[in-house]
């Protein structure tokens, strides 16, 4: 078990800068939690300190099983996706190759996935032919495909036109009620309420407001978070 | 010109009439280098994927020697390879100096380098596009590196034609090493060299033919093998 995770005084650098933190946080087991802010709060950062993949230069990031076993059951999706220089299917069926699955098996559960996607007819195409919604599709199966316990999506449907979002956010739906934990950043504030059953809105790479989604969409108890969901600049 | 018509003629006839000479140097020559070329690849490819993804103390030291060792002088490898095998050297006692092996260990100094800058170049972009999702998904050093070598294969195969390239034309070296011995280990390159010397300039342009088309039918078979420039493909 996961959860809950701990997070206390986290904080990342670059160069000398602070680029999140100190964030404490404390995440549960379930739904989706939404982090917002506007550019350069530090929404992909933070994903990365809570994943792992950015170094930790103060306080503690602790979930209730050490940091590797914990890499191993989480998976992430980047916003503008990866594609390795293979066919759909086989880059699907990449992260189970490399956890030791024979080819063969690993290839056949990909292909439930392809499915799954609607991509079916293009399995065996290169994976860069495809639009940028079907590769963020084919990148959400690849996270997915080892029924990861937690999912980090770094704005999952940034430059995606509304039909694509929709298929994703169906994508993530589904996974949901399949107790996949989802921890994601958006600058769509609709896609948020949609998703979100917990808020964490950051603000020059701090923790700013944070809560259940219904209250704080409704009732934000800060004035940049208010400021924020109307629409306005904040910095 | 009359030289480069009779050469021409001459090679016509050569390839037509199967010469078993012609044949058996063109053979020894397709032996050497491409039993070099795939030593060298199995030793360059592994190389560079390790230097594309591995940050280490003297890493970027190693990349600039490999990129200066891309010019290396053929006939010092040749020098150096002969002092160790000759007689008196440190594997004089294996008995391979002017031996079709002794020719594919100089070739493979040669090329190793060439192939693995060149193949660093592609692997180094290549690290880059996929660094994050690599990371993020937990994959060992080894996984890296097959996963790039495999995924950049059809850019590899470019380097792979750059150290064919580079031994199929190669005469420094084997001259020494190999010593040009006929029926043992004259290959068409040491043969233009020895036909030239005897002012024989037609049968020396002949072979120059026959050694151009080798290289471009290999060449060509490569990327028929490797499906490149086809669309779809990487």
């Amino acid at each position: 078990m996961l959860f809950p995770l701990n997070v206390t005084d986290a904080q990342t650098r670059r160069w000398g800068k602070i680029l999140v933190g100190p964030v404490s946080l404390h995440l549960t087991g379930a739904g989706a939690t939404v982090i917002i802010g506007p550019n350069g709060s530090g929404k992909t950062t933070l994903l990365h300190l809570l994943h792992g993949t950015a170094r930790l230069h103060a306080g503690t990031i602790a979930w209730q099983v050490p940091m590797a076993e914990a890499r191993a059951v989480q998976s992430f999706v980047f916003q503008r996706p990866v594609m390795l220089r293979r066919s759909v299917v086989d880059n699907i069926a990449y992260p189970l190759v490399i956890r030791g699955i024979r080819k063969s098996e690993a290839r056949a559960q990909a292909h439930d996935w392809v499915k799954r996607i609607g991509l079916d007819e293009m399995a065996d195409r290169p994976a860069t032919s495809l639009s940028g919604g079907e590769q963020q599709k084919l990148a959400l199966a690849r996270a997915f495909i080892t029924a990861p316990q937690v999912v980090f999506l770094d704005e999952p449907c940034a430059a995606l036109d509304g039909r694509a979002t929709a298929e994703i956010e169906a994508i993530l739906q589904e996974q949901m009620a399949q107790g996949t934990r989802l921890i994601l950043s958006t600058h769509d504030m609709g896609q948020a309420r949609r998703l979100a059953d917990e808020v964490v809105f950051l603000r020059a790479g701090q923790v700013h407001e944070t809560g259940p989604a219904t209250p704080f969409f409704s009732a934000p108890q800060t004035d940049a978070a208010h400021a924020f969901l109307n629409g306005d600049i904040v910095e | 010109m009359v030289d480069l018509w009779d050469g021409l003629t001459q090679a016509f006839w050569l390839v037509i009439t199967l010469d078993r000479e012609l044949a058996e140097i063109a053979l020894r020559s397709l032996y050497v280098t491409l039993t070099a070329l795939v030593i060298a690849c199995l030793i360059a490819f592994p190389l560079a994927a390790f230097l594309a993804v591995r940050r280490f103390r003297f890493r970027r030291l190693i990349i600039a020697i490999l990129n200066a060792l891309m010019g290396l002088p053929p006939v010092v490898v040749g020098l150096i390879v002969y002092v160790l095998l000759s007689r008196s050297g440190p594997f004089g006692v294996l008995g391979l100096l002017f031996t079709p092996t002794a020719m594919i260990i100089a070739q493979i100094i040669i090329i190793v380098p060439l192939i693995a800058s060149i193949a660093h170049q592609s692997l180094r972009d290549l690290w880059q596009e996929y660094h994050d999702l690599l990371i993020s998904m937990n994959v060992s050093q080894g996984q890296k590196m097959r996963t790039l070598i495999w995924d950049a294969r059809r850019a590899l195969l470019t380097a792979s034609l750059a150290g064919f390239g580079r031994g199929i034309g190669e005469v420094g070296a084997i001259m020494i090493v190999g010593g040009n011995i006929d029926n043992v280990t004259r290959v068409l390159t040491t043969a233009i060299a020895l036909e030239t010397g005897k002012g024989a300039f037609a049968l020396a342009l002949a072979l120059g033919f026959v050694l151009i088309a080798l290289t471009i039918a290999v060449n060509l078979m490569i990327h028929w093998l490797g499906q490149t420039e086809r669309e779809g493909r990487w």
